[in-house]
């Protein structure tokens, strides 16, 4: 290994790896001696931020993680809750936000072939894919670019993979417009006795490394993604790696194949970093060594050295710990489906990785000080203009001069606007599950052949919140995620959250960071719904020169709920003329923070809404209750855009009119726009027919939950009064008109 | 039945929607249905053969130009050759016209995305075996999901199929009419599904598949497949 002089002259290199000089100094701490350059390499990308969470660890510990239906909580490759009937749900959200700045297409359809991988790695069938992205406003070329890339990457991946494209959500903000976010959730399916997990298991199994062979592509993509993006990003494009779902495809059913016939006692996704941090993190859970014959890694290129044979991030690869005794069925499964499956590595119980090319041992680390990188924690410092900005007085509002027009504007704006443009581009019906296509619902909703249960599932976050309050924005974001499973009639189960943050060395972006997670756990406690895993994203901002832009704090929160019966669910159309339409919850309206705001006064300021978290709990358990009963069959949250958009919504959903008087919620020259489009937590609106109206009341007077009349479905068009005034009238053509075009505009001048 | 006999449903490397025709076929339809790797080359249990949708291959090359050179394709053409029963969908479909099984093509779709969604269409031939259950005129609601499915065949080819009643399904609107804004992907004359010469080899692009549970959002798909029953029992029978 390398003599003194070479180490003096590494540790200078040491950024070239990713570590700090202090980290270096820990690293040859830790190994009693200097580390080699392929040691240090794969020692700096497992203490990437992106592998290694040394700015989040201490402050992830703070999630609540358990719960009565937790079969699998954080550290594996994706969390897994219990649904009933002996079924579970795996499901994770990770992020393929750096890639997909620099190379849309490829890095979005990679981010789903990652998550999958992370699914079926767990034993499950992956079932469903959401979407939940960020870019900037769709006026910037730029981003109806990276739109169009983004769903097309998405598409077509995820079409031929096969996995229905069921849900998402998509946000525009000029923080974005640099660093957009892409951020995929993954659901499956498997049966409890299937369950699998990352570990290579006892002493003398076998490793066997499956899929596609190993390439230069995605080198040092854990680095890449640990840094903040510049002009010079363009440099990185290889550390972005190139999709093949056609082998993914194939990957995906061997695997299950292989672990539903007992052929693997461990399995792992080989993400990133790669054979590092899959096999280091595979030792480190059964706390055994592992040697690891680096020249056997099937390649598809020549003079490769190990560090980059243990660095790339090649996609569409596993790592498999065989059953003793059952090698030869698992080589000759692979085979059948034409995929690579050698034997790479041996357990062993010098608790080491050694790397061993050409019979020498050219690396040899501790597994467990691989796998405890450095944990940093930070002071945080709320930025003053932000507190400037959510304390703003915003009780001098002028209205708005015209209701009607304001709440076109808003249809069209792209949180609220029609995402049909988007989903038509993905397959949501393969599988044949899809109970609630995409659009239809808050929630999107599969049912599980064979039984009555139905998954809902749903991604979650307004960061204008959580820009202008961290812990109230990331509690809200938990909030409605929860809110939207409950509007399906689905309990809520769990939660993975993909935290999007900038750069944590900045104490500002560390503040942000901090309460956010503060609010996510306060939230999850609150509403049932531990944190079973997810994904940390720093670095998220763009520097050139002195300009510095950091996204939105966005903790995107992807949570799955189930339904006992799916037959007894609800969507947002109203779908009979003469149905009764109620608010129902506590939640009071504010303009703080809100789209209306934003739109309609170009104001990025005031608090987000209060939250109060029993009400919230109140209001969801009632409308699950009423779903369940069979009362309820139509229902919608009240959130971006406020009461009039949640309305507007339900009656273009439905193609059928809605006539409704509503209250006021406050004082001041902006009242009736506060009644219109004031958001708020805890609250949802509901369709009945009239003699089941008395069944709505009574339900929610028998749990302490406010329910106010609003008025009746019916005509074609949205007529609202505010106390008693005509405030808001338009036909259900021009609110489709205006809801429609958004998407439709930007996917057709972005591709 | 007791034959021992059964529906296969090929699976080529991609295929993704055979797991969902065994589904329909089987547990919705009640059928003998049997998966068949592309590799097998024995059909001699097979009472009808459906190549389903997917990425077969990946779709590399062409959208089915490498599965229809699978081992397994030599025996459906024989097997079609015999007059068995052969439904393609959507990818199937491609595999039949790559195989010349079917004629004409799959190109890509007028403005080049992918779509996925519910079309109508508009049925032009009821007859044994795969549409015995419907009627000329009758509007089918039935979803779509492909990125190359405008159906393309010479002008020559196309008024023969018309000519010869080849034309089972085409694009209409809820209506029943067919209008170039129903024709969801550019098919030539709005074509939606052929058979072949004899009539017991057809290819569709809607998926007839999705569509046989009310839970999903509509069940006119057991018309089609369950036309194929229909046949299969009284070829059986």
């Amino acid at each position: 290994m390398s003599g003194p002089s070479a180490a003096a002259s590494l540790r200078d290199r040491a950024a070239q790896f990713g570590l700090t000089p202090d980290e270096f100094d820990l690293v040859v701490a830790k190994l009693g001696r200097e580390p080699n350059v392929t040691e240090a390499g794969v020692f700096g990308a497992l203490w990437s931020e992106h592998c290694g969470y040394k700015n989040s660890r201490p402050l992830l510990r703070r999630l609540p993680t358990a719960g009565p239906h937790v079969l699998q909580g954080p550290g594996e490759n994706a969390g897994v809750v219990d649904i009933g009937e002996g079924w579970g749900v795996a499901f994770k959200m990770e992020s393929h936000n750096h890639p997909s700045a620099v190379e849309p297409v490829q890095g979005a359809a990679t981010g789903v072939g990652g998550i999958l991988r992370d699914i079926f790695a767990m034993g499950a069938r992956p079932v469903a894919v959401l979407d939940s992205l960020r870019f900037g406003e769709l006026s910037s070329p730029r981003s109806r670019h990276l739109l169009a890339g983004v769903v097309a990457g998405i598409s077509s991946y995820g079409n031929a993979v096969g996995v229905p494209t069921v849900g998402g959500e998509v946000e525009v903000n000029p923080c974005y417009e640099e660093n957009p976010l892409v951020n995929v959730m993954a659901v499956g399916l498997l049966r409890h006795e299937h369950l699998k997990r990352g570990t290579v298991g006892d002493v003398g199994n076998r490793l066997y490394y499956v899929g596609s062979k190993t390439g230069r592509d995605g080198l040092g993509g854990a680095v890449f993604a640990s840094a903040d993006l510049s002009a010079a990003s363009e440099a990185d494009r290889p550390a972005v790696q190139v999709g093949d779902p056609f082998m993914e495809k194939l990957l995906l059913e061997a695997c299950l194949e292989a672990m539903e016939r007992d052929l693997v006692a461990g399995v792992q996704d080989m993400g990133a970093a790669g054979l590092s941090s899959s096999v280091a993190e595979m030792a480190h859970r059964a706390g055994k060594g592992v040697d690891l014959y680096v020249d056997r890694v099937p390649r598809r290129e020549p003079g490769m050295t190990p560090l980059e044979v243990m660095l790339s991030e090649s996609q569409e690869r596993m790592m498999l710990t065989a059953r003793p005794g059952r090698e030869e069925e698992l080589k000759a499964l692979f085979a059948r489906y034409g995929l690579d499956a050698v034997e790479v590595g041996v357990v062993r119980d010098h608790g080491e990785l050694r790397l061993i090319d050409g019979g020498e041992v050219v690396a040899a680390m501790p597994v467990g000080a691989l796998n405890e990188p450095p944990a940093y924690v930070r002071d945080g410092i709320e930025d003053p203009a932000v507190r400037a900005a959510r304390e703003r007085d915003l009780s001098g509002l002028a209205p708005v001069p015209d209701a009607t027009a304001a709440l076109l504007t808003l249809l069209s704006a792209p949180a609220i606007a029609s995402k049909e443009p988007i989903y038509r581009r993905y397959d949501h019906q393969v599988m044949t599950n899809t109970v609630v296509l995409p659009g239809r619902a808050d929630a999107a909703v599969i049912r599980v052949k064979g039984t009555k249960l139905g998954v809902a599932a749903t991604t979650d976050c307004d960061s204008r919140y959580v820009r202008l309050d961290p812990r109230l924005g990331a509690a809200h974001a938990v909030a409605e995620a929860a809110r939207n499973i409950s509007c399906v009639g689905a309990e809520p189960l769990g939660v993975t959250d993909n935290l999007n943050f900038g750069n944590p060395t900045d104490p500002r972006v560390y503040y942000e960071l901090e309460r956010a997670v503060e609010g996510i756990s306060e939230a999850c406690l609150a509403l049932g719904t531990p944190v079973t895993g997810g994904n940390v994203s720093l670095y998220n901002q763009y520097a050139e020169g002195s300009r510095v832009q950091s996204v939105h704090p966005t903790p995107t929160i992807g949570m799955v709920g189930v339904l006992r019966d799916v037959t007894r669910r609800a969507t947002m159309d109203l779908k009979r003329d003469g149905d009764v339409v109620f608010v129902l919850g506590a939640g009071r309206p504010s303009v703080g923070a809100s789209e209306y705001l934003y739109r309609l006064h170009g104001l990025e300021a005031g608090s987000p809404p209060e939250l109060d978290l029993a009400a919230e709990a109140a209001v969801q358990a009632v409308v699950r209750r009423l779903i369940a009963d069979g009362v309820v069959d139509t229902a919608h949250d009240v959130s971006t855009g406020g009461l009039a958009v949640c309305l507007a919504e339900m009656a273009i959903a439905g193609g059928r009119g809605l006539t409704a008087s509503v209250a006021l919620a406050g004082e001041g020259p902006s009242a009736r726009d506060l009644a219109l489009f004031g958001e708020s937590a805890a609250r949802v609106v509901v369709a009945v027919p009239a003699e089941r109206a008395p069944a709505v009341e009574a339900a929610c007077a028998a749990a302490g939950v406010p329910a106010a009349r609003l008025g009746a479905a019916g005509g074609d068009a949205l007529e609202l009064r505010v106390a008693g005034e005509a405030a808001v009238s338009s036909s259900l053509s021009d609110m489709a008109a205006a809801w429609s075009r958004t998407f439709a505009e930007a996917l057709v001048s972005g591709a | 039945m007791s034959t021992g006999k059964s529906i296969a449903v090929v699976s080529f490397p991609g295929s993704n929607c055979d797991a969902d025709a065994l589904h329909a076929i089987g547990d919705v339809l009640g059928a003998p249905v049997k998966a068949v790797w592309h590799e097998e080359t024995d059909l001699s249990t097979s009472l009808a053969v459906v190549l389903p949708g997917g990425f077969s291959f990946g779709d590399y090359l062409r959208g089915g130009a490498l599965a229809a050179h699978s081992p397994v394709m030599g025996t459906v053409a024989a097997f079609a050759r015999r007059g068995g029963p052969v439904l393609g969908i959507c990818n199937g479909f491609q595999v039949l016209t790559e195989a010349g099984l079917l004629p004409g093509q799959l190109a890509r779709n007028r403005g080049l995305g992918f779509e996925c969604r519910d079309v109508h269409l508009l049925v032009e031939r009821a007859a044994a075996p795969f549409t015995s259950r419907l009627a000329p005129g009758q509007v089918l609601r039935l979803p779509i999901a492909h990125g190359e499915g405008a159906y393309y065949a010479d002008a020559e080819t196309l008024d023969r199929l018309e000519g010869e009643g080849r034309v089972v399904f085409r694009y209409c609107d809820a209506a029943g009419d067919v209008t170039e804004a129903a024709n969801v992907n550019g098919s030539a004359r709005s074509i939606a599904g052929v058979v072949n010469e004899r009539g017991n080899v057809m290819g569709m692009m809607p998926h007839p598949e999705r569509a046989v549970e009310p839970l999903l959002g509509g069940d006119d798909g057991l018309l089609v497949l369950g036309s194929l029953l229909d046949a299969v029992l009284a070829a059986a029978a």
